[in-house]
């Protein structure tokens, strides 16, 4: 049972990711964008674009960091220890981009704007990209010792895999977040989004074909589950025809369905990265056996249930918050009082 | 400096530093609930303006919580490994239980208090700042479980696990409710709510004594200020009855930590100190003054009772004495002073004696420091009196399990020059935040809540959250003064 309930957290962590992923990321998104936006009422309209949606959309990874810990304790310590500059960088790139966000606006005075303007960018492309950074760090494994302790230096991080995923992630994000302001904004700037959602799918859908070829090329034992499962192609196939639906939805001018297919590209990227690890959680280098797996690495029985039990009672609830929240604030962003 | 050493001083500083938001997250939630209220109730639009003015203050300090907050949860993983090793199968139902009850709630009704005023109806608002409210008191409950659990554990066992040979031990939970309800959860949990509302209560006193020493907003001022007042004075009491409660708890529990927080060194009957300076040498206190008999009294309802004083425990495992007993006392004394502050002060309110009182009033601006420090000190007694361990030892059903020294918690594989980096990192953003913090703070304080005129048709809110000048025309249609784009 114990198994059969670490293969559901597995389950429901990926949910949690890309529940994360999908929402976080076109804050980030926007957040990479903004600089682009020239005047102070469109950045303004950036920004309040997710105002009231960001604050909801961390909690996610606040959650994804509770189940991790909860339900694969030596997991979340191994990585969080192992990880120590990167995710310090993280938690400092989230801090920034709240404060920008909960800042900029309160006072009139340019340079003012302008700091928390540039905070808001910085804090955005960093985290975005250290995030798919620490994706590829993990799929590629660190160097695990028996005992679960794992020294990982800046020569591990300067390796083209986390390089090039964080590169994409940003990029990814970037589309994201251009398609979402799509649905958010109207006039003179909604036409400058669509300019920079073609570039940003350009930009992403070259960083996936290299991505794609040098995973491959590097990392055989991540692509392994489809010598084992030949049904999983149909993940990649989605994908692959989920990215193809964005310029031509972008084209025909619906961009409900452009998000609609970004959002799966997320999911289908995020739900690879999952089948690239299982069973593994902490892929070791040094000698495989000395991975932390699903089964290994897992709280008790118990803890494992109770925890499934919680999110049960919880997640009706969370889905129905989240569902109202987008519905009160649906449609384009108006400035008003309230607004950042 | 070792690793440890850093590791607890970035702990302590990052908790303590996001400790400046909850409690007066939840503080300020209970009075902006109430004004909500009587907005609902009379539908006074005096009421509604109220409410707005606290909802900016509390959605700025709601957004510093977050922020801080997550820092956290990843320092668990980055500098206490080992320790979330040992805690992870408890912990972690807390934790999880904390992000799906509470802060999803809190986050997701934020966005319609905050942002929604125009969208929603108004009883839509109050349910929304009633849910935000209660989702961070849900917030506190799972996060002062998680603690309360590790200071008096219960409802689980110890596991010893075998990895690649190496032999490890992990605390496992054996009963949910049992882990919940742990010995100290519920005292520990009312005296940390109290202690936010009474935050909350000082905290719009101060603001609204200000404006009424400077003669500005006294419709508000004078609409606020009571019922700030009343709650104030009443969490204040209650603080008295939970504190007692808290001391008896921690006598029975963790009998180290309540002679660490008394100075008592040798058991026997035991002496209430007021202040003094406990030196652990010479197991004397300097210059204190004591009453015979009282702490014996306190706990045991008899002077002559003993009390298990520090001598009861080797040495390493007795808590640092000096901070435990100032921390302790500093709380104490604020408590004191917070009752007699409020009492003293409640029937002058009638006939709004007290609006002319100006020393008292300037006595009220300040005030608000208090709880805040108050607030810090009990959470420094509590986690300083209760080194060297992390998770205590205990007793279950006759079996003694093993506990975890916070020496032991730490990450296997962080080296001391990192956690430097990251506290000097750390230290600077924070130290930034606050100050921009107090800054925009002071810029509401000093715009002040919206005027007479009804907030839709004033002109960028009362230039007050300085929304660039922005103005709503009759026709509902949104312009932008160009002159302020940047």
């Amino acid at each position: 049972m114990q198994e059969t309930y670490a293969i559901i957290w597995f389950g429901l962590l990926g949910v949690l990711l890309i529940g994360y992923t999908i929402l976080d990321g076109f804050d980030f998104g926007v957040g990479i964008l903004h600089p682009l936006a020239k005047s102070d009422r469109d950045r303004r309209v950036l920004m309040n674009s997710i105002g009231p949606l960001w604050d909801g959309n961390e909690v996610w990874l606040v959650t994804f960091g509770g189940a991790l810990f909860a339900a694969f304790p030596d997991a979340y310590a191994t990585v969080f220890s192992a990880f120590y500059v990167p995710f310090m960088l993280l938690l400092v790139a989230l801090i920034f981009r709240a404060v920008s966000l909960e800042f900029r606006s309160k006072m009139k005075f340019g340079r003012w704007r302008g700091i928390w303007d540039w905070g808001f960018f910085g804090s955005s492309l960093l985290a975005a990209f250290l995030l798919g950074a620490a994706g590829g760090r993990t799929m590629l494994g660190i160097r695990l010792d028996n005992a679960m302790r794992a020294e990982v230096g800046l020569m591990d991080w300067l390796h083209p895999i986390p390089l090039l995923v964080g590169a994409m992630t940003v990029a990814l994000f970037a589309m994201h977040g251009a398609i979402f302001l799509l649905l958010k904004t109207d006039g003179e700037l909604r036409e400058t989004v669509r300019g920079w959602a073609k570039t940003a799918f350009a930009c992403f859908a070259a960083l996936y074909v290299v991505v794609t070829i040098i995973v491959v090329v590097m990392a055989p034992r991540a692509t392994a589950i489809f010598d084992m499962h030949p049904a999983f192609w149909i993940v990649p196939a989605l994908n692959l025809l989920a990215v193809a639906n964005i310029p031509r939805a972008l084209h025909n001018g619906s961009p409900h369905y452009a998000f609609f297919s970004s959002s799966c590209t997320i999911a289908a990227l995020a739900f690879l990265f999952a089948t690239a690890m299982f069973p593994n959680l902490v892929v070791s280098t040094t000698n495989p056996a000395w991975s932390i797996t699903l089964f290994n690495g897992c709280s008790s029985e118990k803890t494992l249930k109770l925890m499934l039990i919680i999110a049960c009672i919880g997640m009706p609830f969370v889905l129905a918050y989240t569902a109202t929240v987008y519905w009160v604030f649906r449609g384009r962003v108006q400035l008003d009082e309230a607004s950042y | 400096m070792s690793v440890e050493i850093l590791s607890r001083l970035q702990f302590a500083g990052t908790v303590m530093f996001h400790y400046l938001f909850p409690p007066l997250t939840i503080g300020l939630g209970l009075i902006m609930v109430l004004l909500e209220f009587q907005w609902l109730r009379t539908r006074d639009m005096a009421w509604n303006r109220a409410a707005r003015f606290w909802t900016r203050i509390f959605a700025l300090n709601f957004a510093l919580g977050v922020a801080t907050g997550i820092v956290m949860e990843f320092e668990f993983g980055t500098n206490w490994a080992a320790y979330s090793r040992f805690v992870g199968d408890v912990f972690g139902s807390a934790l999880a239980a904390e992000g799906i009850f509470a802060f999803f709630l809190e986050s997701g009704f934020l966005a319609v208090l905050v942002f929604g005023w125009d969208r929603v109806g108004p009883k839509m608002h109050f349910f929304s700042s009633l849910m935000v409210w209660f989702g961070g008191m849900f917030s506190a409950v799972w996060i002062v479980v998680a603690n309360s659990w590790q200071q008096t554990p219960a409802g689980y066992h110890i596991v010893q696990q075998n990895v690649h040979g190496k032999i490890t031990h992990r605390a496992e939970i054996t009963d949910f409710w049992a882990m919940v309800l742990n010995p100290s959860s519920v005292d520990r949990l009312s005296h940390v709510l109290i202690g936010s509302m009474i935050l909350g209560a000082f905290f719009v006193m101060s603001i609204c004594a200000f404006y009424i020493l400077r003669n500005r907003h006294l419709d508000f001022a004078k609409r606020c200020f009571p019922i700030a007042l009343v709650v104030g004075a009443i969490f204040s009491l209650m603080a008295l009855v939970s504190g007692h409660s808290n001391a008896q708890m921690v006598a029975a529990n963790q009998p180290a930590k309540l002679a660490a927080f008394e100075g008592h060194f040798r058991t026997g009957p035991a002496a209430l100190t007021l202040f003094g300076w406990p030196d652990g040498e010479s197991e004397t206190i300097h210059a204190g003054v004591e009453l015979p008999g009282m702490l014996s009294w306190l706990i045991h309802a008899d002077t002559k009772a003993d009390v298990t004083g520090l001598d009861a425990f080797p040495e390493d495992e007795r808590p640092p004495l000096w901070l435990s007993f100032q921390a302790y006392h500093l709380m104490v004394a604020l408590g004191i002073f917070f009752i007699a502050l409020t009492l003293g002060a409640l029937p002058l309110l009638k006939g709004g004696r007290l609006y002319r009182m100006r020393p008292l009033l300037w006595v009220f601006v300040f005030a608000v420091l208090g709880p805040i420090v108050a607030n810090q000190a009990g959470w420094v007694a509590a986690e300083v009196g209760r080194q060297p361990w992390v998770v205590y030892p205990s007793e279950q059903d006759g079996v003694s399990m093993m506990g975890l020294r916070t020496t032991d918690g730490l990450s296997e594989s962080v080296e001391a020059g990192h956690v430097l980096w990251s506290i000097v990192m750390f230290g600077a953003i924070y130290l930034l935040l606050f100050a921009v913090w107090v800054f925009v703070l002071n810029e509401k304080i000093r715009h002040g809540p919206a005027s007479e005129a009804p907030p839709e048709k004033t002109p960028g809110g009362d230039g007050f959250l300085a929304v660039s000048g922005a103005h709503v025309e009759p026709g509902g249609a949104l312009l932008i003064d160009r002159e302020s784009d940047a």
